[in-house]
């Protein structure tokens, strides 16, 4: 969808984007990361020729963006930036409308889509649509500025540190809303940050960037697991393989198909079972195989009838879609070594080990 | 870039030519005018004229300094409650009264003169002294006085010593504000009475006499730029580099 | 109480003087902002050229009005305009440039470099970015030059009278040269109001002109 090719820019002697080249498919987001000075702004910014490129191509769904003049180009990309920008002399509607009227589109339609968009940011129409720029808070203001770049409904964002101004609470419930707003859009997205975290947060992929060079370009995942070089390293951090946990779903980490047992388990049978599986214990489901209860080894020993009469609460269940990292966090905040995953529906799907975590972290390094 | 600076490069280039060529063309006019006898005619004239009319300024400027001050002090004061900023703002009001409607009053209150001329010229001195004295006082930060009473200070030593110095600059802005409406008007004082080289423009302009005008009008306008550029450089070295955003 | 008789019975006079004075300043701060505006908008281009004129502009405005209808009276001489409204309208169009300019200047200096940004980025040209974003938030300030340019015009105006442009301070000047004390106040108590009318006026034009989004207070 974009695609950059050998792109540099020199200032005067100065290089600031030092032979670049890499494509960013369609409806992923991209994100720029590096120390300031690093050229990944001046990267995006020639995107849609805020800063013209010395050399090199740049080429959106296929199209050098040299073909069409610097003004329909931007019109045709949304654009977000840190400081915001609204329009103070505006009202919200007029601001967010402000491309759909730079291309004279139906004004009744554009307005309609602004309150569209205004609700899809959980701000209300009727109380906003009209105020100006100054009454809103800044978490506020910048939820317009990004739906104002959306309103002319661009195939293309580029956001420049859109969310580094605000305050880090604010910031993850805007990030949240982002990335659920762009799970409905699929804009194809090319993010500028220095956020390490922030980067993993809202990646598909990583460029990272150092002294006007692209030094890596991959996957969040790939890039906290193989960092090339030892800037690289550095950059994202010591604690790397812990950021990695935010990436891993429960899914990917469990032990699927676990064994179980019923209320009407004989007490003789399940103790077999755990036997055979070398466990200390076992779930017990119900009839259609949601999560009810634990029944432990060694309550079990001597013990007569069906495992319906000695099981216990489940200590912590995890959702299979949540993130290893929550899932850590349960362990630790619980004091357990043995989480039970389940569905959304509550169906028992697998258990999740500190040690098959482990593992799976590991694992990485040593194919690698 | 490159182009708009080419540009800059060549308007710049452009406007220097059209200002030497201005220049010239003054001259020209200067000459044929006649003006330059009438100077060398009127000479005895212009330099006694010159003298009366710096008098004007100094006097009225002073004594505008020395009561618009303590006026401006007064009426920051935050104990006179609302009375403060209803003066302040029939003070600011004051400033839209055209000039020549101030020495017109002054004239119907005492009469043709100097003392009339010289009370006119004053009150019109006083207002943006007044204006520039509330509104310098008003930017000391509170914390300042704060730290400056916690230390033991009195009312007039926070005053002297904490206000006064943080004001300055503000307060010399409005002086050499107050001194360009001044040396401006100083040339009307001579419908009043007042002297001044208004006397030969006013003439000038009666008889249709160019030189006559000129010899009045030129020296009127070098003095006023010259006051102001002797205004602006003290502004620059009197005030002190720590409350001085010029230096 | 005899200014007072005086100023009814000649309350149509007085009122012809006024619509002359309004009509010369109405016309000066029109030739004035046509001109002001786009230079003040052309020197934020150069800050050098900015220096240069807002200077020049300073210097105009120090010289004391009278001295420069003097001084233009032998210019326009050969053309048969040495006095009357022509020099009055010249000089006093010359004296509002300088708080047009320099506000202007200003205003749009002041703002944001993000804004600018954003309107570029969201492909605004020059002139769309010129009239959508700059100008509209350069205007409380603008008018602020031009309400000082009006106050200041009027008083020139008053002045203007010794030259034969007529206006209100043809009282003044009668009434200084006949010592008559009614015709005197009369004058200056008109020009005065006159002058005080046109700022509370032009007060009231600067907040209805001024997007809501930009007043200081709500």
């Amino acid at each position: 969808m974009i695609r950059l090719e050998n792109v540099t820019k020199t200032f005067d002697s100065y290089m600031a984007v030092d032979n670049v080249s890499f494509e960013v498919p369609e409806g992923e987001i991209c994100v720029l990361l590096g120390p300031s000075g690093c050229g990944k702004t001046t990267t995006m910014r020639m995107i849609n020729r805020l800063t013209e490129l010395s050399s090199g191509r740049i080429l959106i769904g296929g199209r050098d963006i040299m073909e069409v003049g610097a003004t329909e180009l931007r019109r045709g990309i949304g654009y977000v930036i840190q400081q915001i920008g609204l329009f103070p002399n505006k009202t919200i509607e007029d601001n967010i409308c402000t491309v759909p009227d730079l291309l004279g589109m139906d004004r009744k339609a554009s307005r309609k889509r602004a309150h569209e968009l205004l609700e899809m940011v959980a701000l209300d129409p009727a109380v906003f649509a009209k105020r100006y720029p100054k009454q809103l808070s800044g978490g506020q203001q910048q939820r317009v500025g990004v739906i104002r770049a959306l309103a002319a409904d661009p195939p293309v964002l580029l956001m420049d540190e859109p969310f580094g101004a605000i305050d880090p609470i604010n910031r993850a419930v805007i990030q949240d809303e982002f990335l659920k707003l762009q799970s409905a859009l699929k804009k194809t997205v090319i993010f500028v940050s220095h956020d390490i975290d922030e980067a993993v947060k809202m990646a598909s992929r990583i460029a990272i960037f150092k002294s006007g060079k692209l030094v890596q370009y991959d996957t969040p995942d790939n890039i906290l697991a193989h960092p090339v070089d030892d800037f690289v390293a550095d950059f994202v951090g010591g604690d790397r393989t812990l950021k990695r946990l935010q990436l891993v779903k429960v899914a990917d980490a469990m032990q699927a198909d676990p064994p179980r047992v019923l209320a009407e388990t004989p007490v003789a049978e399940a103790l077999a079972l755990m036997q055979k599986h070398d466990h200390q214990s076992v779930v017990m489901t119900g009839p259609r195989g949601r999560a009810r209860g634990l029944v432990r080894r060694a309550q079990l020993q001597g013990a007569q009838g069906m495992v319906g009469d000695h099981y216990e609460r489940i200590p912590c269940t995890i959702q299979v879609d949540d993130t290893l990292r929550n899932a850590v966090s349960m362990m630790f905040s619980n004091d357990q070594t043995w989480l039970a995953c389940v569905d959304q529906d509550g169906f028992y799907r697998g258990y999740l080990t500190q040690r098959g975590i482990t593992h799976l972290l590991g694992a990485t390094y040593r194919d690698a | 870039m490159m182009k708009g600076a080419h540009l800059a490069n060549f308007s710049m280039q452009a406007l220097r030519l059209a200002g030497y060529a201005l220049i010239f063309l003054a001259g020209v006019w200067f000459h044929s005018s006649g003006a330059l006898e009438a100077m060398g005619a009127y000479g005895e004239d212009i330099r006694y004229l010159t003298v009366q009319h710096l008098q004007l300024t100094a006097i009225s400027g002073a004594l505008a300094i020395v009561i618009g001050i303590p006026i401006g002090v007064l009426l920051a004061r935050r104990s006179l409650g609302v009375l403060g900023p209803v003066v302040a703002q029939v003070v600011n009001l004051g400033t839209t009264i055209p000039t020549l409607a101030i020495l017109a009053l002054a004239m119907t209150v005492m009469g043709l003169g100097t003392p009339p001329a010289i009370f006119g010229l004053t009150v019109l001195t006083l207002l943006p002294i007044v204006l520039n004295t509330i509104a310098g006082i008003k930017s000391v930060p509170p914390a300042l006085i704060d730290a400056a009473r916690g230390m033991g200070m009195t009312a007039w030593q926070i005053l002297w010593k904490v206000e006064l110095p943080y004001a300055l600059f503000v307060i010399f802005a409005g002086i050499r504000t107050a001194l360009a409406i001044n040396i401006g008007t100083v040339p009307l004082a001579f419908l009043i009475g007042g002297g001044g080289l208004g006397e030969l423009i006013f003439t000038g302009i009666d008889l249709m006499e160019p030189g006559l005008l000129l010899a009045g009008a030129i020296p009127t306008a070098a003095l006023a730029v010259a006051v102001d550029l002797i205004g602006a450089q003290a502004q620059y070295w009197l005030v002190p580099k720590g409350i001085n955003p010029l230096r | 109480m005899e200014t007072l008789r005086f100023a009814l019975e000649n309350l149509p006079q007085i009122m012809d003087r006024t619509v002359e004075h309004v009509s010369l300043v109405g016309a000066a701060i029109l030739i004035a902002i046509a001109t002001g505006v786009p230079i003040g908008i052309a020197i934020t281009q150069n800050a050098t050229i900015a220096k240069r004129v807002l200077y020049v502009a300073a210097i105009i405005m120090t010289i004391p009005s009278i001295a420069f209808f003097g001084i233009l009276i032998p210019i326009l001489s050969p053309f048969g305009h040495g006095i009357g409204y022509l020099p009055a309208l010249i000089a006093l169009v010359f004296y509002s440039q300088l708080p047009i300019i320099r506000n202007t200047y200003t205003a749009i200096m002041n703002i944001d470099p993000a804004l600018r940004d954003a309107a570029r980025g969201m492909g605004m040209t020059a002139l769309q970015r010129l009239w959508q974003v700059e100008i509209p938030m350069a205007m409380p300030v603008i008018l602020n030059g031009v309400r000082n340019a009006v106050v200041l015009t009027i008083a020139i105006a008053a002045i203007a009278t010794y030259i034969g442009a007529g206006g209100l301070g043809t009282f003044i000047s009668r009434g200084i040269s006949q010592t008559d004390s009614r015709q005197l106040i009369t004058g200056a108590v008109a020009v005065s109001l006159l002058a005080i009318a046109a700022d509370l006026f032009l007060l009231l034009l600067q907040r209805l002109l001024t997007s809501p989004g930009l007043r200081t207070r709500n």
